[in-house]
């Protein structure tokens, strides 16, 4: 039981990622509403982004912009421990961008269904189009 | 000029997406001519870029001058070189035959759809031509959202269809996107070739093994591989009809481009291969993918969802192919990739124009047409002869290949697969032309269409689809060249 728990603890961002993402994976497969599915999706990506963003993370580092880059004594030894990685971020603020459209893109489509069916619940819709 | 071809094929549509979407504002006129101007000077470089692969060998393209690793390159190599003009052309040629298709659907959106149409046909290229991991993601996505936009302008239960897919596509690339993720963390790079040179140690390492599966699950939900193929038949036959013909022959094929450059580039075939195992479940997979897509196939009373279960069905065929693990096997993969989307590209092009004339493409809707589209209907039999896979047109090469390689690999199942599917293929398409041909029962429903005479679509959507009908044969002569010089020289040595 303590190994169970130093492992989780250790490794915990990873934890909570897989976990975020099981929830959101949940909603899109399970819940009937389809703003329930979307909101499911975008847990599902940000689960995502939180794994880049958790993977960049050091102790005891500093936001990577070097001390004393300009002036005279400029050329120096960067130890890399002392900085977090920005690549991560970076990548993720793409990732942001493109999780942000995809939202816009589902709850668009979103209404062009409650436009045509005039509900939003899954069962419901299906029944209508057997129906016809 | 020629140097810059590899930015050139993603910078000239991006933009002149831009300039069509304020054209549209100005005059709908303009936004045809604009796009086709982009997509033939795009169609232009890639065939440029494939002469001078062929002259000169792998090009590296360093964006903005910042050398790999840490800026984003483009690799051309003979593999990509292959399928971009593939992409290009099938885009151009579908987007000049769909023009009246638009026009007639969409009378006032016409400049949207073809802002759309050029970020999908960006996104497409920017997929396959990229050397960069993460790079891939973000146009994947781009290709994505603008994919769901053109299939949700369709019938009633377009969006819905495209709901689903969203999800599921969603999925699919955030799951590529995580492989990516623990690909960095292993090597601290996102550059495919970088990656490479990086792994080799580390195939042991359970992340990496982690990412190539976690890739590839990705891959394979974006490009219907069977058991994730769910999405696909509603969203592709609920779309209208210029969408789903851009996108039913390129996504899919794209994907699979993606999942053999993962193969064959990013992880190695050694890796893939001999590291890994499981290259015999993953051909049997695609065998049920490819029986099912079949069966399936055989179900439909209505010609459009028909052809998007022969799509499954062929994802299987260039799955199986490349998980084979030899060099038959990945050379009919890829020539399937050219093939698959050339003869996709022309049957849906024959549902483009039934739906043009006809407004509907269930099978009782189909009677007669033999005498009344004639030259459609002879694309389509080229199409489907080119499915079936019989000599002269392309899809028989690739078949031949699959087979070659899977009797070689000693994996009959596979062989049965291809065979069967071909049979079922053979039945599909001959009921369709039985229906086609004769013409519909003596009015009781009150329909004065029994007056006769010719009813083609107009010229401007028959002459492209009778220049992809000669492509298909004109490729399938011309197999052994495109073998001997181009896919030989995609497959690493080692690959035997």
């Amino acid at each position: 039981m303590t190994d169970l728990i130093s492992m989780v603890v250790a490794k915990y961002n990873y934890w909570i990622y897989i976990t975020l993402m099981m929830i959101g994976l949940y909603a899109i497969i399970a819940k009937n509403n389809l703003v329930k599915k979307i909101v499911g999706m975008n847990i599902f990506q940000t689960a995502i982004i939180l794994f880049y963003v958790s993977i960049s993370v050091k102790k005891g580092a500093t936001i990577p912009i070097l001390e004393h880059g300009h002036g005279p004594d400029a050329h120096h030894v960067v130890h890399a421990v002392d900085y977090i990685n920005p690549l991560p971020h970076v990548l993720m603020l793409t990732a942001i961008v493109v999780g942000v459209a995809t939202l816009g893109v589902a709850l668009a489509l979103a209404i062009r269904v409650y436009n045509n069916y005039n509900t939003l619940e899954e069962d419901k819709i299906l029944a209508q189009i057997r129906e016809k | 000029m020629s140097e810059q071809y590899p930015a050139l094929l993603v910078v000239v549509p991006l933009l002149s997406a831009l300039v069509v979407s304020v054209a549209g504002w100005v005059n709908k006129r303009l936004c045809f001519p604009i796009a086709v101007a982009a997509l033939g000077v795009t169609a232009w470089s890639c065939v440029g870029l494939l002469l001078r692969v062929l002259d000169e060998g792998v090009i590296v393209y360093k964006l903005g001058g910042w050398t790999p690793p840490m800026g984003i390159a483009y690799y051309i190599d003979y593999l990509n070189s292959l399928v971009l003009p593939v992409v290009s052309i099938v885009a151009l040629l579908n987007l000049i035959a769909n023009k009246k298709g638009i026009e007639q659907q969409f009378p006032d959106k016409t400049g949207p759809f073809y802002t759309l149409y050029l970020l999908m046909v960006t996104g497409l290229l920017g997929i396959v031509v990229t050397g960069d991991a993460f790079n891939l993601y973000v146009l994947l996505e781009i290709a994505a959202l603008t994919g769901y936009g053109l299939l949700a302008m369709g019938e009633e239960r377009a969006p819905l269809a495209t709901l689903n897919y969203l999800y599921m596509g969603t999925i699919g690339a955030c799951f590529y996107l995580l492989g990516v993720g623990y690909l960095y963390i292993v090597t601290g790079s996102l550059n495919m070739v970088d990656i490479a040179g990086l792994l080799p140690p580390l195939y042991q390492s359970k992340a990496v093994l982690a990412a190539f599966i976690i890739c590839m699950v990705g891959v394979w939900l974006k490009m219907a591989f069977f058991p994730l193929h769910a999405w696909l038949p509603n969203a592709y036959t609920y779309a209208n009809s210029a969408a789903s013909s851009l996108i039913a022959p390129l996504v899919t094929k794209v994907m699979v481009y993606v999942m053999i450059r993962l193969i064959l580039t990013v992880f190695t075939p050694e890796f893939v291969f001999t590291t890994l195992a499981v290259s015999d479940a993953v051909v049997w997979l695609a065998v049920i993918a490819i029986v099912m897509g079949a069966v399936l196939a055989l179900a439909e009373r209505n010609l459009k969802k028909m052809l998007t279960y022969i799509v499954v069905a062929e994802v299987g065929y260039m799955v199986g192919g490349a998980w084979l693990g030899n060099r038959d096997g990945m050379t009919g993969a890829i020539l399937h990739i050219v093939n698959d989307a050339l003869m996709t590209l022309c049957v849906f092009m024959v549902v483009g124009n039934i739906v043009y004339k006809v407004k509907g493409y269930a099978f009782e809707d189909l009677q007669g047409l033999f005498r009344k589209m004639p030259f459609t209907m002879a694309a389509l039999v080229i199409g489907a002869m080119s499915i079936i896979g019989v000599p002269p047109t392309c899809g028989f090469f690739s078949k031949w290949y699959l087979i070659v390689g899977a009797i070689s690999a000693g994996h009959y199942g596979f062989m049965a697969a291809l065979i069967f599917s071909s049979i079922v293929s053979v039945v599909l398409f001959f009921r369709v032309f039985e229906i086609c041909y004769y013409e519909p029962f003596a009015d009781h429903h009150g329909h004065d269409n029994h007056s006769g005479g010719m009813d083609e679509a107009p010229v401007s959507m028959v002459v492209p689809l009778l220049i992809v009908a000669v492509i298909l044969i004109v490729v399938g002569l011309y197999t052994g060249d495109i073998v001997n010089h181009v896919i030989q020289f995609a497959i690493p040595e080692a690959m035997v």
